[in-house]
């Protein structure tokens, strides 16, 4: 027994052994310091190479910060918003914002999850909102949102607002945000004048475009994926073919031709669609293409022991995708489809090439306003990087909100 | 199908051909089940025993011949094929079970769905079943965090909430680890016990002598020999039966 190593032939003397706390190797912060960026000659040169980059751009930034020139953002704010749409009736974005504020709330307390987490970051931002001195108006905006968004909360936690009714609410907003935003003709408010589409504008349509672009092509991508997989082969190379082409040409090129070419396609009667409209159906069959690839990936991934076990429970083929096929498939290919998102997010920026005033085209815009033509170095940087951020708040949310989700439905995986 | 008597035959296959691309996976396969019954099916591997009771339940199509579940002819009437699904509960090697769904809703999913019971009810009922085959704890818990055992007797008990006439088992065992094989295995003999009629591919010869009521033995792709167990153990007929049963006894 000299190396520890038992015999052939050996019976445990000793009592079962009692589990041991592993060895501390860290020690507080020092040790983590050591253990993890100093452990080896080469990771503390890396660790230093890293300071220094860091120290470099850090620098650079802060010696911009110091003379930083935030005053076209500020006074361009309402701009940056809505965009040109008129000031006078700005209290009907107003109410479709109060609107998702409620609905926000109500999900939130209702389904709780991935709701709860959207829900703290909308407050958070509503809260910031309002305390800032963007205007009177506009601080009692967020105000007034910030208690919808909680006595929402309130109300849906304790059961007041049944799922479904909820489901239709969300369903519901999307036309009425239309027709809240174009004007309408109440009894007795009296009517509003209608807002051309196309003076919407600022962050309100890109998040606009691109809750539309989502809302819309989630489905048809779901859709699609299933068709490239169906046993029809009309269905099936009806769906290749569209996923194949469209994922063949740039979005911008799409752009182009929702705007020229749209008309060609719907019935006489369909008038001349808004630009808007038109944008928007670009996107989203942009959109949906690459979506269905997400999705048929995840399909793929499904084995065929699952198919089976609902064929011989006497599932219906469709009751056997709603609630078998689907759920996993998707949430097997969430983060590729948050990742979709993001990036048709971040694309609705193109529609400002053909015409519409998103956010993107607001800061071109701003930029050469004549008042900040006596600016030593232009007022670009600080609008672009105002704009960046404003971006990047929203993309990092989902990216935040979709981890989130992900862990949420790990199906307790050992 | 009140009218059926105790002994009447419940699925009756009848000259039974399939194949895979040019592969003759089945080779006039006929077999009648008695309601009540017990059958073990038992073959060499790749002999056609998974085909061929997938084609009972329509996982597998079969080209020629007739089959019959309960009165009702397996065709390719949808109507039929959900009929015949409906009276039939499957059990798989590998489970199966739904990993986003927890115990309690995988068996109740299909109560709920197929047959319109009520969520309460396919609840009470659902929980009937686990403590049935013995595991009422684990309703809360998702398939991915049981044992192999327990999850085989979830499915079991998924397969029996839509209060099947006929359970197929396809190898129930096969994929568990020795110590989780007994568990399963009484849960199918209190089956058995309980009257339900059953289609049993295994290779647990304990079984197949203990409680079937008759052992089918296949090879590469028919049927060889039919026989009480008694016969099968003690007077196997044909050589490949022998040939087969000295190797599985060894
Ligand atoms: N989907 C398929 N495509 C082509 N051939 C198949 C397919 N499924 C099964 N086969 C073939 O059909 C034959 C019978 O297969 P089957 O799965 O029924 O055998 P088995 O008796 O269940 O064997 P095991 O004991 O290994 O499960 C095998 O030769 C197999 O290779
Ligand atoms: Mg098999």
């Amino acid at each position: 027994m000299a190396t520890g190593i038992p015999p052939t032939h050996w019976v445990n003397p000793n009592p079962p052994a009692p589990a041991q706390k592993p060895p501390a190797t860290t020690v507080g912060w020092i040790g983590w310091l050591r253990a993890h960026l100093f452990s080896t000659p080469a990771n503390s040169v890396l660790t230093l190479a890293t300071l220094w980059v860091l120290y470099w751009i850090g620098g650079g930034l802060a010696r911009w910060l110091a003379g930083a020139f935030w005053e076209p953002i500020w006074a361009n704010r309402k701009l940056f918003a809505t965009g040109i749409y008129p000031s006078e009736q700005l209290w009907q974005p107003a109410v479709v914002l109060l609107l998702v504020c409620a609905l926000f709330g109500l999900s939130a307390g209702r389904w709780g999850s991935i709701m709860r987490t959207v829900g703290i970051g909308l407050a958070a931002l509503l809260l910031l909102l309002a305390l800032i001195p963007l205007g009177g108006m506009a601080q009692a905006v967020m105000a007034v949102g910030l208690v919808l968004l909680l006595a929402g909360y309130w109300l849906g936690a304790r059961g007041g607002v049944a799922s479904r009714w909820l489901v239709a609410g969300w369903i519901l907003s999307g036309p009425l945000t239309f027709v809240l935003l174009g004007g309408i003709d109440l009894p007795l408010l009296g009517a509003s004048p209608a807002v051309d589409s196309n003076l919407w504008g600022g962050l309100m349509l890109t998040m606009l475009l691109a809750v539309v672009g989502i809302a819309l092509s989630f489905p048809v991508g779901v859709l699609l994926a299933l068709g490239r997989r169906s046993k029809l082969p009309v269905i099936r190379y009806f769906s290749i073919g569209y996923i194949e082409l469209i994922r063949g040409v740039p979005l911008i090129t799409l752009l182009f031709m929702g705007m020229t070419m749209l008309p060609l396609f719907l019935p006489s009667g369909w008038g001349n669609p808004s630009q808007l409209v038109r944008a928007m159906t670009a996107i989203t069959f942009f959109s949906a293409a690459y979506l269905a690839e997400n999705v048929r990936g995840g399909l793929q991934a499904i084995p065929k022991g699952q198919y089976e076990a609902a064929d011989a429970l006497g599932l219906s083929g469709l009751d056997s995708l709603r609630f078998i096929i689907l759920p996993q498939a998707l949430v097997k290919v969430i983060p590729a489809i948050v990742g979709q998102f993001i990036g048709l997010f971040k694309d609705t920026s193109l529609v400002s090439l053909v015409g519409l005033l998103e956010l993107v085209a607001v800061a071109k815009a701003v930029i050469q306003q004549p008042e900040w033509l006596g600016v030593a170095g232009g007022v670009a940087r600080e609008v672009y990087v105002f704009v960046g951020l404003v971006f990047f708040l929203f993309s990092y949310g989902m990216s935040f909100a979709s981890r989130r989700l992900e862990n949420k439905l790990g199906f307790g995986k050992r | 199908m009140a009218g059926h008597a105790e002994n009447t035959d419940i699925i009756v296959a009848t000259q039974v051909n399939k194949w895979y691309g040019d592969f003759h996976a089945l080779k006039n396969v006929s077999l009648a089940v008695k309601r009540r019954e017990v059958v073990v099916i038992i073959g060499p591997s790749g002999s056609g025993k998974s085909t061929f009771i997938r084609t009972i339940n329509r996982l597998e199509e079969h080209q020629s011949g007739e089959i019959v579940v309960d009165g009702i002819p397996l065709t390719h009437d949808v109507r039929n094929i959900e009929a015949i699904r409906m009276e039939t509960g499957m059990v798989f090697q590998q489970f199966n079970l739904f990993p986003h769904l927890t115990v309690l809703q995988n068996i109740t999913l299909a109560p709920m769905h197929v047959r319109k019971i009520k969520k309460a009810e396919a609840e009470a009922r659902a929980m009937q079943l686990l403590e049935r085959v013995g595991i009422p704890e684990q309703a809360p818990k998702f398939p991915g965090q049981l044992s192999g055992g327990q999850q085989q007797r979830v499915a079991i008990a998924r397969a029996l909430a839509m209060q099947p006439k006929i359970m197929l088992f396809d190898e129930p065992t096969s994929a568990l680890d020795p110590e989780m094989i007994r568990e399963v295995l009484e849960v199918m003999e209190e089956l058995a016990e309980s009257g339900m009629t059953m289609v049993v591919v295994t290779h647990e010869m304990g079984f197949a002598r203990g409680v079937a009521d008759r052992i089918v033995f296949m090879d590469s792709g028919e049927i060889v020999e039919i026989g009480t167990p008694e016969h099968f153990f003690t007077d196997p007929q044909h050589d490949r039966t022998k040939l087969f049963l000295k190797q599985i006894l060894k």
